[in-house]
């Protein structure tokens, strides 16, 4: 890999990469087509091109004042919510953390009653597999059923109207380390699931399950030989350095690949136009750099895979050798977008690595990848080569202090969703603006057996904000406007056509932006921090609703839904530092709310 | 500390005998980690966590739970047992007590082989697949200066649960791997229980030139706040002395003498 500042003898003088300023985005309606909008919300990404859009215009930004909590209900939960509550047919469905129940709301009758609720009776041991709390992203609906994973490692499906189990796929294997997190996706007759749990010498992979009778039809390795990976024919990656053959072996050491991680726990995007599914790869295992040298593909990257064989058709790795725990599960908005002349057929990723990219979704080119936050770990990406340039001071040494690193493990954007909308043409990106010290050795013990490790502090980056709700220009690369948070935004983003931006905070507010300045233009206090997914959809009585879920947790929250000990700063892998007092101003909570105008 | 902590800890252990077996010692301990523990009650520190609340007149309770990353301290955390055996001296995350024993990784080599290596810069390395257990999310210590010496490439991983220490000293035996490097109470035990003809030999020296320790003395963990607790315990393990050096023979585990170590802080 090349390496910024490799001149020996003198000291680097590599300058951290500023992010453009929070102007000189603009706002220009989106001239590409979107899916049609049914007024339902029946995948966690609502379109298969992950806009989480809502053509929705009732509630807008002349009376989202007057917005008003219509109902709530209880998750019975008191761990990270960061589902999206999935609305078919007058019905909602919400998964809830483990032990991963299934609510079915009946949404034509006043208060929206309890329909059926589903106990999937999950092993207990998986709590302890879990890495960053016992979360789930949510179900899927599709041919009738409700489709939702386990965090023991089973994909399950319901008949959506009674709630009666129909199949019920054992996945992982839970003493592997093996959990998982994702919301599935179903195209046609697939549902897509993937896996979690990178920290523990897993091998990631994505599968394709038959929607009819959860028949495993194929499974996708992140590493191995070819055949693992599915690359055939088919597979023609844009750069040279993914070109040859069984690379998914040939760059790490011997071996190295069986415990490689790569595992795929983020969002899938899909094309229908090209058939083509798109999700990224988790980081490469173990974290220590330094024992996998070689370019550990296929982690940390972004695949094109047909949608029906699987077979890879291109491949983009953001982080080559991944240095610091940069997954590449990121979520892809696929856009069509004015970009050098001609309209080009793009997914728009904000990545991990504190790059915005800006790829050629039929070639895996990318076509700028811009930093949105203070950087300085790398000075940019090569577009020639598609490498991501380090900056030689901050790559991590055994044993030594480095400090200053940003962005640092939970990246300049985590799983965290975007939305896009079309009035504005911007995309919002709700992520973290954080740096992170990797300090003195300290000690620790698992499973009986001694050992020392890094401590990892997390603090706020440049402002002293540790979050941002960022309005993105994609066609300019640049920032419109930006809201700071004091702590990490860790909810997702919806866009409406009232154009408003709902997100949560992890104290607990639920705010609506206005889309075209970031104005908050109502906002409403929750019971717990907020780290879920907003959705709206249109009420059986015709009415526009918003709902969210609120309970905080995930990787920082834990801090909260774990009851951790702040005064250990390195509780939560280094969020301890982080969100010292976020105990006091929030409580684990677990209740969805759903707002309508009066 | 000793005397008035002691003294302490008698009045106290006379002020709780007379109140007739006290409330139960609730232990956290995982249900499949052998040699450590496991839910039949096996593992060496059942054995010693049962003789220690014996000795404080308390009934031993054994809390189950799987000692992975963050949940035995977040159970710990929330009350579900007042005790942890096996924790490292040095460990900020709890009150420890004074060492039950120290023991050190060890190099695990087939005996036919006659290599024993005993240092990283050992030339005999080269070359060969280095077996290493994983934990959490990264290989254990000795990594670290393998990889400094250039055998970053050699490193095979094993598990750390279950039967992973039996797995990995078993790779040995059985020449799927050259050498392995594991905490020498795992090596000690499985070479023995399962009579595999290897040798151990101690990591030398005890603490790498980086500052990384290979040698630890391990305590029993107790809440911050429970410095009564502890202080009982600690009594309660200098009258044990005797029988967990037994009951620790039994389980083969290389115990290292305390004036060679000097504890990572």
């Amino acid at each position: 890999m090349s390496a910024a500042g490799a001149a020996a003898g003198c000291k680097d003088q590599t300058q951290p990469v500023q992010p453009p300023s929070s102007v000189g985005g603009q706002i220009h309606p989106y001239a590409g087509a979107l899916e049609a909008d049914d007024h339902q919300w029946v995948r966690a990404t609502k379109d298969y091109a992950n806009t989480r859009y809502s053509t929705l215009d009732q509630i807008n930004t002349s009376n989202v004042g007057s917005l008003k909590v219509a109902w709530t209900f209880d998750t019975g939960t008191r761990r990270g919510q960061e589902a999206a509550p999935i609305v078919a047919n007058n019905t909602m469905y919400v998964v809830t953390p483990w032990p991963n129940k299934l609510f079915a709301l009946d949404l034509t009758k006043a208060g929206a009653p309890l329909k059926w609720s589903f106990d999937p009776t999950p092993s207990p041991a998986a709590k302890g597999e879990a890495c960053c709390d016992w979360v789930n992203r949510g179900a899927v609906y599709a041919d009738g059923k409700v489709i939702y994973n386990t965090l023991d490692g089973f994909t399950i499906a319901l008949d959506a109207n009674s709630g009666k189990l129909l199949w019920r796929t054992r996945m992982t294997d839970l003493s592997k380390g093996e959990t998982i997190t994702m919301a599935p996706m179903v195209v046609r007759d697939k549902v897509f699931v993937g896996e979690s749990g990178g920290e523990f010498g897993v091998r990631g992979w994505l599968a394709a399950l038959s929607v009819k009778d959860g028949k495993v039809l194929w499974q996708a390795y992140s590493t191995g030989p070819d055949k693992d990976v599915l690359i055939g024919d088919r597979f023609k990656p844009y750069y040279t350095g993914d070109r040859g053959k069984d690379l998914g072996v040939a760059t790490w050491p011997p071996d190295a690949w069986r415990i490689g991680g790569g595992t795929v726990w983020g969002f899938l995007a899909y094309d229908q136009a090209a058939n083509l599914i798109y999700y990224g790869t988790s980081n490469p295992g173990p974290w220590n750099p330094d024992v996998r040298p070689g370019l550990n593909k296929w982690t940390s990257g972004v695949f094109a895979r047909d949608a029906d064989t699987g077979q890879a058709v291109w491949f983009y790795q953001m982080s080559p050798h991944d240095l610091y725990d940069w997954d590449g599960i990121n979520e892809d908005v696929l856009l069509d977008l004015p970009l050098q002349g001609a309209t080009r057929k793009v997914l728009v990723r904000p990545d991990r690595n504190g790059y915005m990219y800006v790829i050629d979704r039929t070639n895996g080119q990318v076509l700028s990848a811009t930093p949105y936050v203070y950087i300085t770990t790398t000075t940019g990406v090569d577009l020639v080569s598609g490498e991501l340039k380090h900056v030689q001071e901050k790559i991590p040494k055994t044993g030594q202090e480095i400090r200053n690193i940003c962005p640092p493990a939970p990246g300049a954007k985590d799983w965290q969703p975007s939305s896009f909308s079309p009035r504005t043409g911007l995309l919002y990106v709700p992520h973290e603006n954080m740096c992170s010290d990797d300090e003195v050795l300290a000690v620790d013990y698992i499973a009986g057996t001694p050992y020392v490790g890094a401590d990892v502090r997390y603090y706020a980056g440049p402002g002293g904000n540790e979050g941002e709700l960022m309005a993105w220009d994609p066609v300019a690369g640049k920032k419109v406007w930006t809201v700071p948070d004091k702590y990490p935004l860790w909810s997702g983003t919806v866009a409406t056509a009232g154009d408003l931006v709902f997100y949560g905070t992890m104290d607990g507010w639920f705010r609506a932006a206005d889309a075209r300045t970031g104005k908050t233009l109502w906002q409403f206090k929750t019971g717990s921090g907020i780290i879920g997914q907003p959705i709206s959809y249109l009420g059986p009585d015709g009415k526009q609703y918003i709902a969210i879920l609120s309970g905080v947790g995930g990787w920082p929250g834990a801090i909260v839904s774990g009851n951790l000990d702040t005064r250990d700063d390195t509780a939560a892998n280094g969020w301890g530092s982080a969100l010292p007092n976020l105990k006091s101003v929030t409580q684990a909570g677990g209740t969805l709310y759903v707002f309508s105008l009066p | 500390m000793s005397s008035r902590c002691l003294r302490a800890a008698v009045l106290f252990a006379i002020a709780s005998a007379t109140i007739a077996m006290a409330a139960p010692l609730r232990i956290c301990a995982d249900p499949d980690n052998l040699p450590f523990s496991n839910r039949a009650g096996a593992g060496f520190d059942n054995r010693i966590a049962v003789l220690v609340a014996k000795e404080l007149n308390r009934e031993p309770v054994f809390v189950w739970a799987r000692s992975r990353r963050g949940f035995l301290r977040e159970q710990f955390n929330k009350g579900a047992c007042e005790v942890l055996m096996g924790v490292p001296q040095g460990m900020k995350k709890v009150l420890t007590t004074s060492p039950y024993y120290r023991s050190t990784y060890v190099f695990v080599t087939s005996r036919k082989d006659h290599l024993q290596i005993a240092s990283f810069d050992d030339p005999q390395l080269n070359g060969r697949r280095i077996g290493l257990q994983i934990l959490e999310q990264d290989y254990s210590p000795p990594s670290l200066p393998l990889i400094r010496n250039g055998h970053a490439k050699q490193l095979v991983g094993f598990d750390s649960f279950g039967d992973g220490g039996a797995q990995i000293v078993r790779a040995v035996a059985a020449g799927r791997v050259g050498t392995a490097v594991v905490w020498g109470p795992v090596a000690g035990y499985f070479a023995s229980a399962l009579k595999l003809p290897v040798v151990l030999t101690p990591v030398s020296p005890a603490i790498d030139s980086s500052g990384i320790p290979f040698s630890f003395a391990i305590t029993i963990g107790v809440h911050k706040q429970d410095a009564a607790l502890c202080k009982q315990l600690n009594a309660a393990l200098a009258q044990l002395r005797p029988k967990i050096d037994k009951l620790l023979a039994q389980y083969s585990v290389p115990v290292t003498s305390g004036l060679a170590v000097k504890e990572a802080q």
